[in-house]
């Protein structure tokens, strides 16, 4: 596991988070579920597009093979 | 929107065509590493994508978070170890900083540089990955056959293995395209290493009634004996697509990579690979990836409620029958009769039948789909 850092959030939205995982499931805790949006938008952040004459590329392997 | 890949960015280690020639000069200058077909299969994967977010082959920190905890030094969701075995002597010369060449077929197919040579246990593997240390079971067999050390890091692909169904191969990068141009944003991933029957057919359809495409992906490669070949899986479903499936609803391609018959596990694993490739959903059968009693029929889909960030949604379609009275296919939730009318759809009994050169009856297989099987004089491996 990866070394952790502290952050501080409000109590309301502390409060919130809580009781969004007692009513949904699927996080033990909430810093659980704060870590898994935090990736979930910084991950979107990384993906990078591929050049457009690879798109071409892309685009004309699919024709040849009749896939479009 | 197609699936973001797994760990936020599509891996490409395949190597530009201007460096492609003097990394292969280089290469045989280097230490060799023979791979067999499944380790080239991987390279090919790992430089392509499919394995994102790995970039090679495993350290000992990922081998072991992957053993113990199914998830990587980082805490992505990852179930299967993705390694490279040596024998001793083979890397006799070969130091950690290191590059070496992996060959196949006597040529040299990829570069890798060694961060990490280690020693694993092969039982404890077993055991992590199966459940089991039986060696009748197939992957726990092909396990204890393999070499002694491991070796791990990032590798870059020099050359491409040529693939007999060329055809029918894609990549993620060109998935992700082509979903994208079909304005599909929901996709529900097919995994089979199997000749379609119409249990199969109907999980599909049952999938595919609700997202906007279907995406389907067998597995060519390695498979246990009596497994069906590759070939009469790929001809079975071009038969079955041709005749009953809507033309702009399916996508068909292959992927190469072998059975690692670890059930729950490896349902996970299948499905992140699917999510690399733009899938949204996953299809999980009964007993996936299970080989005989080893797991619970639906143990595949209860391994997914500890995954909440797989990023990817499972599609836990029940197992279809026919069903005498109700006229039709139908699964336990919808059909009221008792199992004196059910006529389940066993894979095992389709082989029987074909062993004999019998033609399964229709409400098992199409006709146009026996008929390919029917037609290879050895349709098994």
């Amino acid at each position: 596991m990866s070394e952790k850092v502290k952050v501080e959030i409000s109590k309301e939205l502390y409060e919130k988070a809580k009781k969004f995982i007692e009513e949904q499931g699927g996080f033990n805790n909430v810093e659980e579920l704060i870590e898994f949006l935090l990736k979930e938008i910084l991950e979107e952040e990384e993906e990078t597009p591929l050049s457009e004459e690879d798109e071409e590329k892309v685009k004309e392997r699919l024709r040849s093979l009749g896939y479009i | 929107m197609v699936s973001r890949p797994h760990g936020g960015k599509l891996i490409d280690r395949t190597v530009s065509s201007s460096r492609r020639e003097r990394l292969l000069d280089e290469a045989r200058e280097l230490p060799r590493i023979i791979l067999n077909s499944s380790l080239a299969a991987d390279v090919m994967n790992i430089a392509h994508g499919v394995y994102s977010p790995l970039e090679g082959f495993m350290n000992k920190e990922d081998y072991e978070h992957v053993l113990e905890e199914m998830r990587l030094s980082n805490d992505l969701p990852w179930t299967i170890p993705i390694v490279l075995d040596v024998d001793k002597k083979e890397i006799s010369d070969v130091k950690e900083g290191d590059d070496v060449a992996l060959y196949y077929n006597n040529s040299p197919i990829a570069l890798l540089r060694v961060e990490e040579i280690y020693k694993w246990d092969k039982k404890r593997y077993a055991f992590k990955v199966f459940r089991t240390i039986d060696p009748e079971h197939p992957g726990v067999f092909k396990t204890m056959k393999r070499k002694e050390m491991l070796v791990g890091g990032p590798i870059d692909l020099i050359s491409e293995i040529p693939e007999p169904f060329e055809k029918f191969r894609l990549w993620p990068k060109e998935t992700r395209i082509l979903f994208e141009l079909k304005g599909w944003k929901t996709i529900a991933a097919f995994q089979t290493r199997n000749v379609p029957h119409r249990g199969h057919e109907y999980v599909q359809k049952a999938a595919l009634t609700f997202v906007d495409g279907l995406f389907i992906n067998p597995l060519v490669g390695w498979k246990k004996p009596g497994d069906y070949k590759d070939e009469v899986i790929v001809e079975a479903y071009q038969a079955l697509i041709k005749n009953y499936y809507p033309k702009d609803a399916v996508v068909f391609s292959v992927l190469r990579m072998e059975m690692r018959y670890a059930g729950p596990r490896e349902a996970i694993f299948h499905a992140i690979v699917r999510k690399n490739f733009g899938a949204t959903h996953f299809i999980v059968g009964r007993d996936h990836a299970g080989v005989g009693n080893y797991y619970g029929p639906y143990e595949a889909w209860e391994i997914f409620k500890e995954f909440p960030d797989l990023g990817i949604t499972p599609l836990f379609v029940r197992e279809a029958f026919y069903c005498k009275k109700c006229g039709g296919m139908v699964n336990e939730k919808i059909c009221p009769h008792s199992e004196k009318y059910r006529i389940r759809m066993s894979g095992t009994k389709i082989r029987e039948m074909i062993r004999r050169g019998e033609r399964p009856p229709e409400y098992m297989m199409r006709p146009e789909v026996a008929e390919v099987v029917l037609r290879h004089p050895n349709p098994f491996v």
